[in-house]
C-alpha cells in the first residue's frame, strides 16, 4: 500500500510529469518562466491548489456525480458524470478564490508572494487536467491526494528549472526567428527527454 | 470581393499572421498532446473550432448583460456547456477517438484560446464577427495541429490517417520509423521549429500583429 503510494508519487513527479509528459499547464509555463522568483511563487501556488482541489474533486465526484453515487439519498440510478467538467471548474475557481481571501486575511507576507498568481491558476489546464486524470484512472482517495501533490511538485520543478535555463539563455545568441518562444519550446523538448530517463526509478 | 473586407480579414488573420499557437502562444497544451495521429488531431481541431466559435457567439450576445467582476465565471460556464455537448457527441458517435483524446476534450475549457478570444474579442464585438473570429482561430489552431500530426505520424509510424504510406520496399532497404517522433519531446521540438520557420517567413513581408 505505502509502496504503491510512493511509487505513484515518484511517477507523478518524474516520469509522468504533468507538464513535460502530458503537456498540461503549458501556457503559464511559457509565459511565467522568464524570471526565477515568479516561477517559484507560481510553482508553490500550483502545488497548494492541486493538493487541495484534487482530493476535493474526488469527494465530489464519488459522492455526487459518479454513476450510482446518489444512492445515499435514494437515487440509485442517477448518473451525473457528464456534469464533471462544469463542476470541477467551478470547484477550482471557488477554491482559488477562497484561498486568496484566506491568505489575504491571515498572512500578508504569503499574500504578497502568492496573491497575484492565484487568479491565473483557475484557468491553468494542469489543475483541471489532474482532476480529470484522477477520474479517468479510477484512483482511490489516498491516491488522489498523493497524485495531486506529486503533480504539483513535478510542475513546480519543471517551471523552476526552465526559468533557470532561460536565465542562462539570455547570454546566448540564437538565430533571430528562433529567439524567445521557439527556443523555449526546443529547450522544453530537451527537458522532456531528460525527464523520460527517470522512468527507470519508478518501476524499481 | 473587396480586398479589405473586414469579415474576411477577421477570418484570415488568426490563420497565419496572428496564429493562436505559433504567434500568440495560446492553447499549446492540447496541441502537443493530441498530435501523435492525424485523426485525433483533426477531431480535436473540429471540436475546438465548434467550441470557440459558438461560445464566442453566445458570450458576445450577452456582452452587455455580463457584470464585469463575474465575467470569468460566466464565460467559463458558457464554454463548459459547449464542451459537455462536444464530449457527449464524441462519445456517442466516435467512441474510439474520444477514448484516445481522453481528458483533452475536457481541457478545451481551460484552453487559453477560448478564454482569450472571449476576453479580447467577443466582449467588445458584435455576435456575427465574434463567430467568424472564433472560426478563424479554430482554423488557425487546426492548421498547426494537423501539420504537427502529419509530421509525427508520417515519420513516427509511417502512416497517415492510420493507412500505411511508407512503402514496404523502403523498409526492406533499411528504413526505420523514428519512434522518437511519437514521444513527448518531439512535439515540443517540432512546434519550436515551426515557430522559427513562421517568424522568419513573416518578418520579411512586414506582417505583424
Amino acid at each position: 500500500m505505502t509502496e504503491n503510494l510512493i511509487s505513484l508519487f515518484v511517477n507523478s513527479v518524474f516520469t509522468g510529469n504533468i507538464l513535460l509528459a502530458y503537456f498540461l499547464g503549458m501556457c503559464s509555463f511559457i509565459a511565467v518562466s522568464k524570471n526565477i522568483n515568479t516561477a517559484v511563487g507560481l510553482g508553490f501556488a500550483v502545488v497548494f491548489v492541486l493538493s487541495v482541489t484534487t482530493p476535493l474533486n474526488w469527494l465530489i465526484y464519488h459522492f455526487l456525480l459518479a454513476p450510482g453515487a446518489l444512492d445515499w439519498i435514494g437515487l440509485p440510478g442517477a448518473d451525473l458524470s457528464f456534469l464533471k467538467f462544469i463542476t470541477f471548474i467551478a470547484v477550482i475557481a471557488a477554491v482559488v478564490q477562497a484561498i486568496e481571501i484566506l491568505i489575504d486575511r491571515f498572512s500578508a507576507a504569503l499574500y504578497a508572494g502568492l496573491g497575484v498568481f492565484l487568479p491565473l491558476i483557475a484557468v491553468n489546464c494542469a489543475i483541471l487536467g489532474v482532476s480529470l486524470f484522477m477520474v479517468e484512472r479510477n484512483q482511490t482517495f489516498m491516491e488522489s491526494l498523493i497524485f495531486g501533490f506529486g503533480s504539483g511538485v513535478g510542475w513546480m520543478m519543471a517551471i523552476v528549472s526552465m526559468a533557470a535555463i532561460r536565465l542562462k539563455l539570455r547570454y546566448a545568441n540564437p538565430p533571430e526567428g528562433l529567439e524567445g518562444y521557439g527556443l523555449t519550446m526546443i529547450v522544453a523538448g530537451l527537458m522532456a527527454m531528460s525527464f523520460m530517463l527517470f522512468s527507470g526509478i519508478s518501476t524499481g | 470581393m473587396k480586398k479589405n473586407n473586414p469579415i474576411l480579414q477577421i477570418f484570415l488573420r488568426p490563420i497565419w499572421g496572428d496564429n493562436p499557437i505559433n504567434i500568440q502562444m495560446l492553447g499549446i497544451c492540447s496541441a502537443l498532446a493530441v498530435t501523435v495521429q492525424l485523426k485525433t488531431a483533426l477531431v480535436m481541431a473540429l471540436a475546438m473550432t465548434f467550441v470557440v466559435s459558438c461560445s464566442s457567439f453566445i458570450i458576445s450576445l450577452m456582452r452587455r448583460q455580463i457584470p464585469n467582476n463575474i465575467r470569468i465565471i460566466v464565460e467559463l460556464s458558457v464554454i463548459s456547456t459547449f464542451v459537455i455537448i462536444t464530449d457527449e457527441f464524441l462519445r456517442a458517435y466516435f467512441y474510439d477517438t474520444s477514448k484516445q483524446l481522453s481528458v483533452f476534450v475536457g481541457l478545451i475549457i481551460t484552453n487559453c484560446i477560448v478564454m482569450g478570444r472571449a476576453e479580447s474579442f467577443a466582449l467588445s464585438n458584435p455576435p456575427h464577427l465574434s463567430f467568424i473570429d472564433g472560426m478563424g482561430n479554430g482554423a488557425g489552431y487546426g492548421l498547426v495541429l494537423v501539420s504537427v500530426a502529419f509530421i509525427r505520424e508520417l515519420l513516427g509510424s509511417g502512416k497517415l490517417f492510420g493507412v500505411q504510406v511508407v512503402p514496404e520496399s523502403l523498409y526492406a532497404i533499411g528504413y526505420e520509423d523514428a519512434g522518437f517522433m511519437l514521444l513527448a519531446p518531439a512535439a515540443f521540438i517540432i512546434i519550436g521549429l515551426m515557430v522559427w520557420l513562421q517568424k522568419t517567413l513573416t518578418k520579411g513581408r512586414g506582417v505583424n500583429k
